[in-house]
């Protein structure tokens, strides 16, 4: 029997893309489907957690689709992989919107670009260096461009979260991980070659 | 550092892509799902499929263009041509489109933008501009037209963009409607004073004849990204041949 990975959905943007590349690396026996059903996300053995859009929204439909306790858990629980703002949410604080309180599973701020020659949002393929050896880099060579489209990063406390950092001005937080978690700011679904071997490697990785 | 990107751009009429497409390899050059994958095996960047279908009726086809290349290509994709109501970004984004490019709507609504990039989110809104040159007592200003570039609307491009980029829009891709078909490069003017005028990133586009004019948008224009579509298509040069020879000139690629 295959297995059962979850791509959560919230209603923060479009998750066809993700859900069609996952499909595209895993066994064929294994179900893919994009839920917000906290139960079926809770059974899953595996989780995706994607999102766009700004913070504030972000968290505001976490909170109506009542998956806040189901993140928690798979986080925590099971292969988790979060993109983009599935990253930033994970953090305790966002300078966006004003000021927005995020998930807090880890303690540390996300904060914008600051101005500067370079453009906002840092939209393109930007190499991501891997801080350390990990699962999910397998067969990916350090310093490969991944697809990023994002005006805010993550700046964790426990710097022994990182797992990779990009230069864009500044060497900002591309990645973290921890236990079964694994979370990242660029698009592996939009990455070609480089991001669908990650998804392999997250959906063949033996935590 | 990031890289600067290539970008083909494929104009689609009901479904079959138009101005020709010459690929030996290619089955059927008019396929524009083949012609995707061929542009991803070669490195793109990017690709932007270009709507020119006139009847309402065959623009659900383009849907289902879109939904072939996003489940076999895994690069960005930008659909733009007829985007008028939210329900026609909403629709593209579904079929798996990453971004949606705003043309003529914008001019005749600005509101229209604020709105899908409150709904939907600045980075799946791309606000397409067509300027041209028009001479002034300073010389020359830029100005917006419509209608492939027949019908003048008196707003300035520069100031244009800032108000696009104001309302919420991603980021910007300039035509400039002089040089468009001309094979003689991009505005390099132009845009690099849409570029330098605005924090988003801006796509170059209309002109390219050879690779360097991809290399004197980025380097000259100031451009975050190139688009080409004629010199790709007839496969006068590679998507790997243009970038070995931004790379050897210095521009940031991705290879």
């Amino acid at each position: 029997m295959g297995q059962k990975i979850a791509v959560i959905d919230y209603g923060m943007g479009n998750l066809r893309s993700v859900s069609k590349a996952v499909e595209h690396v895993c066994a064929a026996a294994d179900e893919v489907r994009v839920t917000d059903d906290p139960a079926w996300i809770a059974s899953a053995d595996r989780v995706v957690f994607p999102g766009q859009g700004a913070a504030r929204d972000c968290m505001a439909a976490i909170g109506q689709h009542q998956l806040n306790q189901a993140i928690r858990q798979a986080a925590t629980s099971k292969p988790f992989l979060g993109i983009c703002m599935g990253l930033q949410v994970l953090l305790s604080h966002s300078e966006e919107n004003g000021g927005t309180d995020l998930l807090g599973l880890f303690p540390g701020e996300v904060r914008r670009f600051a101005a500067s020659e370079l453009k906002v949002p840092h939209m393109g393929w930007n190499r991501v260096q891997p801080s350390r050896e990990h699962p999910l880099w397998a067969g990916i060579e350090p310093g490969s461009r991944f697809y990023f489209v994002h005006s805010y990063h993550v700046v964790p406390q426990d710097t022994g979260l990182i797992a990779a950092t990009t230069d864009y001005g500044i060497d900002f937080t591309s990645a973290i991980a921890k236990g079964s978690l694994f979370a990242v700011q660029f698009h592996p679904e939009k990455s070609a070659d480089n991001g669908l071997r990650l998804l392999q490697n997250f959906v063949r990785w033996q935590v | 550092m990031l890289a600067k990107r290539i970008i083909p751009c494929l104009d689609v009429d009901n479904g079959r892509v138009v101005k020709g497409v010459k690929f030996v390899e290619i089955r059927d050059a008019g396929d524009p799902v083949e012609i995707a994958r061929r542009y991803n095996q070669e490195g793109a960047d990017e690709i932007t499929f270009l709507d020119i279908t006139a009847s309402s009726d065959n623009r659900a086809t383009m849907v289902h263009v879109v939904e072939q290349v996003a489940s076999e290509v895994f690069i960005p994709l930008t659909v733009g041509g007829g985007i008028r109501q939210p329900e026609d970004v909403l629709r593209m984004l579904n079929a798996g489109a990453d971004k949606v490019a705003i043309n003529t709507a914008a001019v005749f609504n600005p509101e229209f933008v604020k709105e899908v990039c409150d709904r939907f989110g600045s980075q799946c809104i791309v606000v397409a501009i067509d300027a041209k040159r028009v001479p002034d007592q300073n010389g020359h200003h830029w100005e917006i037209f419509t209608h492939g570039g027949r019908k003048p609307t008196g707003l300035d491009a520069v100031a244009w963009a800032r108000k696009m980029q104001d309302y919420g829009a991603g980021e910007i891709l300039l035509t400039s409607m002089d040089r468009d078909g001309t094979k003689i490069g991009f505005d390099n003017e132009l845009t690099r004073s849409i570029s330098e005028a605005v924090s988003i990133p801006v796509i170059a586009s209309g002109g390219v004849g050879n690779l360097q004019h991809l290399v004197d948008g980025v380097t000259e224009g100031k451009a975050d990204a190139v688009l080409a579509a004629s010199i790709f298509h007839f496969a006068e040069y590679s998507i790997g041949e243009a970038k070995r020879y931004m790379a050897e000139r210095g521009v940031e690629v991705r290879i």
